[in-house]
């Protein structure tokens, strides 16, 4: 720790954890993330595909493989048992030995038509900020993002919501409800609680769908520094 | 708890060290400047050369002073003899320093091994240190101008902190150019032991002094920063300019001051959680202080706006409706019957409420009481004034000027405009909500009748529309804060 208290990822050196290490942490948090579960096989994948809800998402899962979608190894809108059998057994047999330990990470499709990007980074100046942006496709050509320093209470997270450019998209939307602010605004509440884990360096929630007003995280990274795991 | 920094701005006598015979020196200037503009205490010139400068005598040495009789040193000296001057004054008495001088850690690694002696000094000495590289100090209320540039500006109760001494000198200038004064203004320079967060906590427990106004562009600890301005924004409405807010600007920042800026996102989530008020420019900050200084808080974000004549009423209902912080009230049908009464019928009917040219004597200060009065109403833009003002100016400068009669209705023009300034004040006042009267004229024809009264009335005559509504903006956000936070 540096004496104002902020530290350095950059000087105590990060390594992210995988997406279900990742989704535990902030699930366990209390922000909303899309039905998953770890198996080892395509049987099991098939399992807990039923449970979850077709259509599902697989994704070949290990602390080493950073890159996901880049390799190829997420398969979305898997809509069948069949079709969710025949992406396990490809994601398992695309992994490669450098990739160490994997598994498959099996979670229901949850779509929407909105999607937000929330986060917490630590600023080498103020220490420990939570993020909240608009997502998807046109998100880095709009960089429509506003920050607040952690932790937040109640206020600075609606105050973190009104300062979005884009409102339009959180009111009624194409026939779905106005985002609930007051649920996103405990996501961005509990963003901020998980920086005084010491051991978190950061999170990314990329992209929280909306879904009947509701952000759920659908997909999760924490970075940890590299000499602890958080608890 | 705040430093006590009653010594820099209200010391009971100031010690310059640094003078010189020649008149651009900056000892020369400080010591000019003090004996200029009305300070009541006893200053002390110390140099070398000459036995008087501007009439007064010149002591050899710090160690002249009496004891007791200074509380602050300007050290216009160089960074090799200051040390020892330090030392010296501290034994007279002296309990703060503003060091001018430049040299230190803006110079390079020496200068900032002697920055870092300067702390540790004044720390064993228990001093105020402010500077080094800094412009210097004033407060109008004692007539304390100590600083090597003007101008000295009026009395007033905005009090300026900046880690730019230039634009000191911009706060200073535009409350002379606007007669909004300033209570006290301070160059933090290099800011080596006291930065812009301890004047602005100085300034919150101050008097003198309503609304801060500050200048950064880099924090050594911003997460510090945060969290003494957030204890201080309740109390004292805080306005902040931040220099290095892109990629270009970052780079001239941290060329001009050695620090390195912050992101900019970050920067402004920071300052709105904090409840600052951040402005873009210059001359915003400027605008959102003395509005902040000379205006109730709005109860809510609710606009009327007022006009004697069209385009000016659109344009900046436009401006209130883009706004995010503002909302163009509509007209409420009881307020509507009360202006119908008021009004021949061509009037607009809404909200902005357009006289079209319909008043007569006294209907503009019956309509501004009458709808700063309404509940519905938050806020008050008034525009369309001056215009009786221009007309007798170019009557009263023209040929048949003051035959046909017409010094009469010049006389009569004028003696409205000031009658509607006061009209303004008086419904800002009685009804305790923010009327902001806007006009070119501010700029065009500053001695328009209309225009100083308003200045004469201690406010700002907002130059555009345009200004007074982002200046609204400001204090309807700030109001929401601490509706919301208090």
């Amino acid at each position: 720790m540096t004496e104002n208290g902020i530290d350095s990822p950059t000087r105590r050196g990060t390594r992210t954890l995988s997406e279900a290490r990742s989704r535990q942490i902030v699930a366990d948090a209390g922000i909303p993330v899309s039905a998953w579960a770890t198996v080892g096989d395509p049987e099991a994948a098939v399992d807990v595909a039923r449970s979850v809800g077709l259509p599902a998402v697989i994704k070949l899962c290990g602390d080493a493989i950073a890159h996901k979608t880049e390799r190829g190894l997420v398969r979305l809108s898997l809509t069948s048992e069949d079709e969710v059998r025949k992406a396990a057994t490809e994601l398992l047999a695309a992994a490669r030995p450098e990739d160490g330990p994997v598994e498959l990470l099996v979670s229901t499709m949850v779509r929407g038509s909105r999607e937000l990007i929330a986060g917490m980074v630590r600023n080498p100046q103020f220490g420990p900020c939570v993020m909240l942006g608009v997502g998807g496709v046109l998100a880095e050509a709009v960089a429509d993002a506003a920050f607040r320093l952690a932790p937040l209470d109640r206020l600075d997270a609606h105050d973190l919501i009104n300062d979005l450019g884009a409102q339009a998209l959180l009111g009624e939307f194409r026939g779905e409800p106005a985002v609930d602010r007051n649920a996103l605004a405990e996501i961005l509440c509990a963003l901020g609680d998980l920086s005084t884990d010491p051991d978190v360096a950061s999170v990314d929630l990329n992209p929280l769908i909306l879904v009947d007003g509701q952000a759920v995280a659908v997909d999760a990274l924490v970075e940890a520094f590299r000499d602890k795991d958080p608890a | 708890m705040a430093r006590d920094l009653t010594p820099l701005f209200e010391p009971r006598g100031v010690v310059v060290t640094g003078v010189s015979s020649h008149p651009g020196k900056f000892g020369f200037v400080t010591l000019h400047n003090l004996l200029s503009c009305g300070y009541r205490g006893d200053v002390f010139a110390v140099g070398r050369g000459e036995d008087t400068i501007l009439g007064r005598p010149v002591l050899t040495s710090v160690d002249a002073v009496p004891h007791g009789a200074a509380d602050l040193l300007v050290a216009c000296t160089p960074v090799s003899a200051n040390e020892e001057i330090i030392r010296s004054a501290a034994e007279r008495g002296v309990r703060a320093v503003f060091v001018a001088a430049g040299g230190y850690a803006e110079a390079g690694p020496e200068g900032a091994e002697a920055e870092a002696r300067l702390v540790t000094l004044a720390d064993e000495l228990d001093l105020v240190l402010a500077g080094p590289n800094g412009q210097g100090v004033t407060s109008p209320s004692v007539g304390l101008c100590a600083q090597i540039v003007a101008p000295f500006p009026p009395r007033g109760r905005i009090g300026v902190a900046s880690q730019s001494g230039n634009f000191v000198s911009a706060f200073q200038n535009y409350a002379s150019q606007t007669g909004v004064g300033l209570s006290r203004s301070v160059s933090a320079g290099n800011a080596a032991a006291t930065g812009v967060a301890d004047y602005l906590e100085w300034f919150a427990d101050d008097p003198e002094t309503d609304v801060g106004l500050c200048y950064v562009e880099g924090l050594d600890d911003g997460r510090d920063f945060f969290e003494r301005i957030r204890s201080v924004t309740p109390r004292m409405p805080v306005v902040v300019v931040k220099g290095g807010a892109t990629h270009g600007g970052q780079r001239a920042a941290a060329s001009h001051t050695g620090s390195l800026a912050t992101d900019d996102r970050v920067f402004d989530g920071m300052a709105r959680q904090a409840g600052m008020v951040r402005a873009t420019t210059i001359e915003a900050a400027f605008e959102a202080a003395a509005t902040l200084a000379t205006q109730p808080l709005p109860g809510g974000n609710g606009v009327l706006v007022l006009t004697t004549a069209g385009g000016w009423g659109v344009v900046t209902a436009d401006a209130v409706t883009a706004h995010p912080d503002l909302v163009l009230t509509a007209l409420p049908a009881d307020l509507l019957a009360s202006v119908d009464a008021l009004l021949p019928p061509r009037w607009s009917r809404n909200n902005p409420v357009d006289l079209a040219g319909g008043e007569t004597r006294d209907t503009i200060p019956e309509l501004l009481d009458l709808v700063a009065g309404h509940p519905a109403v938050d806020s008050v833009v008034q525009l369309g004034l001056g215009i009786q003002g221009n007309t007798a100016a170019l009557t009263r400068d023209g040929p048949f000027h003051p035959d046909y009669g017409l010094d009469r209705i010049v006389d009569f023009h004028e003696r409205q405009e000031q009658r509607y300034a006061e009209a303004a004040v008086a419904a800002a006042t009685s009804h305790g909500k923010p009327v902001l009267v806007a006009s070119e004229l501010a700029v065009a024809q500053p001695d328009n009748p209309m225009v100083t009264a308003v200045r004469e009335s201690g406010r700002l005559c907002y130059p555009s529309a345009d200004r007074a509504v982002v200046a609204l903006g400001h204090l309807s956000r700030y109001a929401a804060w601490c509706r919301a936070r208090t």
